[in-house]
């Protein structure tokens, strides 16, 4: 029984206990369920083993949402902890195990997740193409960001969660003050996901520099495709920097180096500098692709081509170098010289500079609009000055000298997520709203769906806006709790109400999904928003091969321009189709990889060693198959394309 | 496929073309996960602790004989690779086999090097210096040795199908591999031992 000792949670509680028991029945009740319906081949052929781009994307976005649950639930946990003085609802461990996977669960497992499930959806249609540049590696991607996320849920059931916050700074995250395996799980769910991410990027930089469509010149591209690009090339520059801390990590905590003790020379700091190194670029990966969603999506629903398109592009390219310039005023506070903090402050308020001309663009555009409030729009324009707050305390926060004063308070938890809920969260919901009729032929209930952003966003405003006031007062973040004699009660109790609202708003939009499964209208047509950009130009559900004759392209709002001014989208005839094959090589891969990363949390070598000669082993047999995929036939092609009304 | 038989082999199908732009962004990727090594090696190169320094456990010989073995693997892929594009598959194969048995001895070298270290008292957990010295030097040397056996099964494959664009696409951007393993090599003799050894 020796053995199983070490998967015993450290800190148990009931409430890990009734987690244990509910996580158990829901696996049962869905293998019940499955098996019951007799659908595990249809589930392991259309689904598991699918390289097809639109499939993916929507397995990302579904992981997301339950992501967004988990995440969500953490954070009400944690308001509800604070929302009076000396609490107990929660103790201290199990609230800085709370406030870390609620940081990590929704960056890495919620937000990356839903932009790279939306650009995995709506990229290839928006250029034209037939699936990504490399199907199959799209599929590890998936599968090894969901091997991460299952790692890192697991933890809090099976060893303990990490508790050293989502930045995860040593020496916190060391052995000595960190003693269960929660960092080690932090160290390899991050590792196998970032992986999966780092394969997107390269996977998408070539898809929409090698796919588009004839005539669409890199200036004609649709700027949410703009905005991928640009953020895929953060990724690929900003993750090997964090494969690399987090390998630093593992050496430390596991093989007894010292790269971040304080003793043998090693140096603390470091893990910090590359956390930031990685972790600054990320927060533009997060908000670059919102910002290409509410370009799409204020553009069309102004009825207007978008304002200022090249300086929104330029923006972005600044953006994206600049925001590698940034990551030491996430530390202003620890020590380096005021010369360096200067610089540091100069570059973090600069790079307000081209977020402020996106703002004015997005405005101009509606300028003189005829604008239809439809749910995304919504959305949109409460992102506008929403945003626009998150950003004017960013650059209070990057003023060096006052960051003395801000610096890990709540001021700061009430500014980062002023920036991501309006800025990447609103834009999800937004975008998901936007394409769910492309994705699953009928849309979301427009009232219900209006009744979740006004829940929603008044509830964020609740929840956030008190955090500012209590900041400025001096209430750290990362506490669980503080006196009656703080004074802080009131407002965090404000919050805890904020929190409960957006909470209802969430369980709205899930009822709408399950409201509008049942009774939306399914003859919607493929255009049902009046959009501008060529995903609207295929059919809806969109088949297999996307397009059946592959367009020809003439501006920026192609398909706009084919409705309103007759331009022809759809020259010559149907020829075969050239497409990938369906592989289980990607789940098998990533299920080997979730093994190996288990038993290394565990130190168990027996499961790392046999795991690493499989996962060897599936690299082999990849190098061996030969696989060129497989044609599509012109009459099948011309019988889909009949049935369904044909694209053109 | 629809096979484009104006270009060389390796870029001769549309998914070729792919392959290698994907490959050369990857090796952007990679260039990252070696420059944040070097910046955090050179930031502990003199946090040695109680530990020995560079000076101390550097030994220029194993240090040549793998700078050696690793220049000239890089010429003779180069050759493999000419010798490709001139369908020779005889002297591919031959340049290849080289390459990798100087991979080879590349890692041989490496290995002995370690127990060398090792043996001086300059293990993974001495200081944070040797640490994140052996944490460089095995990164590069795990990428060697994945290419050893990713280009052996290379090897196989041109032996048992010849050139056709799935084959010499793959040699080609084992190619590109090999080259900046060597790239990354010089860095790490220039400004790890040499500079260590000053």
């Amino acid at each position: 029984m020796e053995f199983f000792e070490r998967f015993a949670v450290p800190h148990p509680s009931p409430l890990i206990y009734a987690s244990m028991v509910a996580i158990g029945l829901t696996v049962l009740a869905i293998i019940f369920g499955i098996t019951y319906f007799k659908k595990w081949g249809y589930l392991w052929k259309e689904w598991l083993t699918t390289v097809d781009h639109k499939r993916i994307g929507i397995m990302y976005m579904i992981s997301a949402l339950l992501m967004l649950f988990r995440g969500g639930a953490d954070a009400v946990m944690m308001r509800l902890q604070t929302s009076v003085p000396d609490n107990t609802f929660l103790e201290a461990q199990h609230y800085n195990e709370v406030f870390t996977t609620h940081g990590v669960v929704m960056i890495i497992f919620m937000a990356m997740a839903f932009i790279i499930g939306l650009m995995n959806f709506v990229v290839p249609l928006q250029i034209g193409a037939r699936d990504v540049a490399f199907p199959r590696l799209n599929a590890l991607s998936f599968w090894l960001y969901f091997a991460g996320a299952m790692l890192f849920n697991i933890s809090f059931v099976i060893g303990g969660s990490p508790d050293a916050g989502w930045t995860n700074y040593y020496p916190l995250a060391s052995n000595d003050f960190s003693t269960s395996v929660g960092v080690n799980y932090y160290n390899w769910a991050l590792q196998i996901s970032g992986l999966g991410t780092l394969m997107t990027g390269i996977n998408f930089i070539v898809t929409i520099i090698k796919m588009r469509a004839p005539g669409m010149k890199l200036m004609k591209m649709p700027m949410f495709t703009w905005s991928a690009l640009i953020t895929n090339a953060i990724i690929v520059f900003a993750f090997p920097v964090l494969t690399i801390a987090l390998i630093m990590g593992t050496l430390d905590r596991q093989f007894g180096t010292s790269l971040f003790t304080s003793t043998s020379g090693g140096m603390d700091m470091q893990w910090a500098n590359l956390f930031w190194i990685w972790g600054h670029p990320e927060v533009y990966i997060l908000i670059l692709p919102a910002f290409g969603v509410y370009s799409q999506i204020i553009s069309t629903f102004s009825g207007r081509n978008l304002y200022g398109y090249k300086s929104m592009v330029g923006s972005m390219v600044i953006i994206s170098l600049m925001s590698f310039l940034v990551w030491a005023h996430h530390f202003f506070t620890m020590g380096h010289d005021a010369f360096t903090n200067s610089i540091f402050s100069i570059t973090t308020m600069a790079i307000a500079v081209p977020t402020g001309i996106k703002i004015f663009n997005w405005l101009l555009t509606m300028w003189k609009g005829k604008i239809r409030f439809t749910v995304p729009m919504l959305y949109s324009v409460a992102f506008i000055p929403l945003f626009t707050i998150g950003g004017v305390t960013g650059v209070m926060l990057g003023v060096a000298s006052a960051d003395f004063q801000y610096h890990n308070t709540m001021f700061l938890v009430a500014h980062f997520h002023n920036v991501i809920i309006p800025g990447v969260v609103f834009a999800m919901l937004a975008g998901m709203t936007y394409w769910w009729p492309k994705m699953f032929g009928f849309m979301l209930n427009e009232k219900i769906g209006k009744w979740a952003f006004w829940f929603v966003s008044i509830g964020f405003c609740f929840s956030f806006f008190p955090m500012y006031i209590t900041g400025l007062d001096g209430q750290a973040r990362r506490m669980y709790t503080y006196s009656e004699s703080t004074g802080f009660g009131p407002l965090n109790m404000l919050s805890f109400f904020g929190a409960g609202v957006m909470a209802i708003g969430f369980i709205i939009i899930v009822y709408n999904v399950l409201y509008s499964i049942k009774n939306s209208p399914r003859n919607i047509g493929d255009d049902p928003w009046d959009a501008r950009s060529l995903e609207w130009a295929t059919q809806t559900p969109v088949q297999e091969y996307n397009f059946a004759i592959t367009p020809e392209v003439e501006s920026s709002d192609a398909y706009w321009d084919h409705k309103k001014k007759g331009y022809q989208l759809f020259k010559g005839n149907i020829e075969k189709i050239h497409m990938p094959n369906n592989s289980g090589l990607p789940i098998i891969m990533a299920g080997i990889m979730l093994v190996f990363a288990f038993s290394f949390v565990f130190y168990i070598w027996a499961g790392v060693i046999v795991a690493a000669i499989a996962f060897l082993a599936c690299l082999i047999y990849r190098s061996f198959e030969k696989d060129d995929g497989h044609y599509i036939p012109v009459s099948e092609i011309k019988e889909t394309e009949n049935k369904n009304g044909g694209a053109n | 496929m629809k096979i484009d038989n104006t270009q060389p082999l390796e870029y001769s199908t549309d998914q070729n073309q792919m392959n290698i732009l994907g490959f050369w962004i990857f090796l952007g990727a990679e260039i990252m996960l070696f420059a944040t090594l070097f910046a955090t090696y050179f930031i502990y190169a003199d946090r040695t602790g109680s530990g020995p320094t560079g000076s101390d456990i550097f030994e220029i010989t194993p240090v040549l004989i793998e700078t050696f073995l690793l220049l000239t693997s890089s010429f003779t892929i180069g050759l493999a690779i000419n010798a490709m594009r001139l369908g020779r598959k005889n002297a591919t194969l031959t340049f290849l086999a080289i390459t990798l048995l100087l991979g080879a001895g590349f890692i041989g070298f490496e290995i002995f090097e370690f127990v060398h270290y090792y043996h001086v008292g300059a293990g993974l957990q001495t200081s944070a210096f040797t640490g994140m010295l052996l944490t460089t030097l095995g990164t590069h040397g795990a990428h060697v040795t994945f290419g050893f056996f990713w280009g052996l099964f290379i090897l196989i494959q041109i032996k048992r199908d010849g050139f056709n664009p799935r084959t010499a696409n793959k040699s080609f951007i084992f190619s590109l591999y090999w080259h900046f393993l060597d790239v990354m090599w010089i860095f790490i003799f220039s400004f790890i031992y040499l500079k260590g050894m000053m």
